[in-house]
């Protein structure tokens, strides 16, 4: 169940009071204004809004990115607003699995090595890494892409390598800033189809920033952002902030 | 190593600015490389001289002579244990290119004052008995390709000029690396029996032993004292100290390579410095994810310093390994116009750790440069 007025107790995702200003120059420039926010485990939200509205920022600072100016962000009972850069860096590698609008893979190691990337910061031994990294391009159903480097896949199949590296290392929630922003209708489906699978078949949490009304309805919640105020989900007719799907 | 494959793979990503950077490295450990065993050359007279040995020349210069006469008032001088003379004859084999040293020398004593020199007995027994006799340096004899037995002749323009005739009687070898094997030695009594009258009974130096090299000062300034005011004043001083006084004659020569050298390390740094910084620019996006995903800004400015360290030690060791193969060639191609080129492993060392200081000082400022890089700001930048 999503809530965005603060009364949740026990969620997985807790934001209270949260505030983002960016100086520029002289200015001060407010994106975020005392937003309130409660994610169950297992959820799927959308985030929605226009340019500026402050969705990637907030992506930013529940991802640990960066820092809010006030309020708080509690993940899984742990407070992540008064780690310091080094902690959160920890915390970031144990708790959150990012997906990004352009893939971001690492051009000259293949989709195995890329997947692996997260694993290297664990104790794991290569034998367990190679497992996990088999695991994780199965999920996604790049089993027989595992030794091609970025350049030899498809856009929709860079986008599951880099959903496989958001998942390989079992963390406590996904975000995602446009994942299907840079890929067609088709694919961009195969890659929400795969999204829900994540979310119904393995329990993900999944926090996602889209532009596309058509991939914010197959998440279970779609909140707006606009000026940085979350604002209750009636324009989608589909979505209901308190009550998730 | 888990992450060696990280590493490896960045610095595989531009290969052809990878070969270019890997080859300046090479390229100036060589040059840096060829210039400190050059500089040892020069100075290796002051390191191969003997504790207790003294040169006396001409006070006015090297080229005035000295009487043979003066050798019975030196040995006279308490502390003196054994002198020889010698002289030098600026002969040529055939051709003005091939050069090398030959001294005029006095067989007697001759073992004695430079034992680091090993000639076997019978062909040094061969020698003294043989007037027109020569004793060479092994260097000299490959060279040239000469065998003991074989008369050869020496074109000088000294000494009335002409072509003399010698026979090689035996060959000497250091015994150690860095002893001088060039040298070409004949007999006193066959130089004195061709020598114009003018210039007969005068030696160009004498070399002595003492019994105990802390008196050395005191015989020096007694020998020179022994001789003050007379029309061949002698001017006495440590070998090591005549040898550096040699390598003066030439200029600052230390001054002038470590001065190349240190623009050859400043060049080198600069180059993969530049590199570096390009090669961190071109992934900021990359290093962002990793950052993102959990890679500490510490472990990120590892990866960069390491490319760096790779690059730096596998561009070093080319370029050690270059001039360790062509050092002895290049040294044979100057035909003897430097000592003994000895690329040693103190400088092989030397010339290591400098190419991982310039590794690691080129790699700092990238890698600190990744470090500061903020992972939001990065990102948006793509």
């Amino acid at each position: 169940m999503v809530k965005v007025d603060g009364s949740g107790k026990s969620s997985l995702i807790q934001v209270r009071d949260l505030d983002k200003t960016y100086r520029r120059g002289e200015e001060d420039i407010e994106v975020l204004h005392g937003l309130n926010l409660d994610v169950e485990k297992g959820e799927f939200v959308a985030f929605m809004g226009p340019s500026g509205s402050g969705k990637t920022t907030l992506l930013n600072l529940l991802g640990g990115l960066d820092v809010p100016t006030r309020g708080s962000i509690t993940v899984a009972g742990d407070e992540i607003t008064h780690l310091s850069a080094g902690k959160l860096t920890e915390w970031r590698a144990r708790h959150v699995g990012f997906i990004f609008q352009i893939y971001n893979l690492i051009p000259v190691l293949n989709a195995f090595k890329n997947v692996e990337l997260p694993l290297l910061l664990t104790n794991l031994s290569k034998a367990e890494r190679r497992q996990h990294v088999e695991t994780a391009l199965a999920v996604v159903g790049l089993s027989d892409r595992m030794y091609h480097f970025p350049r030899q896949l498809s856009g929709g199949q860079e986008q599951r390598v880099a959903i496989a590296r958001a998942i390989v290392a079992d963390p406590t929630f996904l975000l995602c800033d446009e994942p299907t922003g840079d890929l067609d209708r088709k694919r961009a489906d195969e890659i929400m189809n795969l999204m829900e699978e994540l979310v119904s078949k393995h329990h993900k949490t999944i926090l996602m920033v889209t532009h596309d009304p058509l991939v914010a309805a197959r998440a279970h919640t779609t909140l707006h952002l606009d000026k940085g105020y979350l604002v209750e989900g009636q324009k989608d007719p589909q979505t209901t902030l308190a009550g998730g799907m | 190593m888990k992450y060696g494959s990280l590493v490896l793979a960045n610095l595989l990503r531009k290969k052809f600015r990878l070969v270019l950077t890997i080859g300046s490295f090479a390229v100036a450990l060589f040059l840096f490389a060829f210039l400190g065993v050059v500089r040892d050359a020069f100075g290796r007279g002051a390191d191969v001289a003997g504790a207790d040995r003294l040169v006396i020349i001409n006070r006015t210069s090297i080229i005035n002579p000295i009487p043979l006469s003066y050798r019975e008032k030196i040995l006279r001088i308490p502390g003196v244990k054994v002198i020889t003379h010698n002289n030098w004859f600026g002969g040529v084999y055939k051709d003005e290119k091939n050069f090398f040293p030959q001294f005029v020398i006095d067989p007697e004593n001759q073992r004695q004052v430079f034992p680091e020199f090993s000639v076997p007995d019978d062909q040094w027994n061969k020698f003294v008995q043989d007037r027109e006799g020569a004793i060479v340096g092994a260097r000299t004899m490959e060279r040239f390709g000469w065998k003991v037995g074989d008369r050869i002749p020496i074109k000088t323009t000294l000494y009335g000029g002409g072509s003399w005739e010698f026979n090689i009687d035996g060959v000497y070898h250091g015994k150690r690396a860095q002893d001088d094997e060039t040298q070409f030695w004949f007999q006193w009594d066959y130089f004195e029996e061709r020598i114009p009258d003018r210039v007969k009974g005068n030696i160009g130096w004498y070399v002595l032993r003492v019994d105990n090299p802390d008196e050395s000062p005191r015989i020096a300034k007694a020998i020179d004292a022994e001789f003050a005011n007379s029309p061949y004043e002698t001017k006495t001083e440590t070998e090591s100290a005549f040898a550096a006084g040699w390598v003066k004659q030439f200029g600052n020569i230390q001054f002038l390579i470590v001065t190349i050298g240190s623009v050859v390390f400043f060049t080198l740094l600069l180059v993969t410095g530049n590199t570096m910084a390009i090669s961190v620019r071109e992934r900021t996006s990359e290093l962002a994810v990793l950052k993102a995903i959990g890679f500490s800004d510490r472990r990120v400015a590892l990866f960069i310093l390491g490319e760096s360290l790779v690059i730096a030690l596998v561009g070093g060791l080319l370029g050690l390994l270059l001039a360790t193969l062509a050092i002895p060639v290049l040294a044979n191609a100057l035909n003897g116009m430097l000592p003994n080129l000895i690329l040693s492993p103190a400088l092989l060392g030397f010339g290591l750790l400098t190419a991982l200081v310039v590794g690691i000082v080129s790699g700092i400022l990238p890698g600190i440069g990744a470090m500061r890089m903020r992972v939001v700001n990065a990102l948006r930048r793509v």
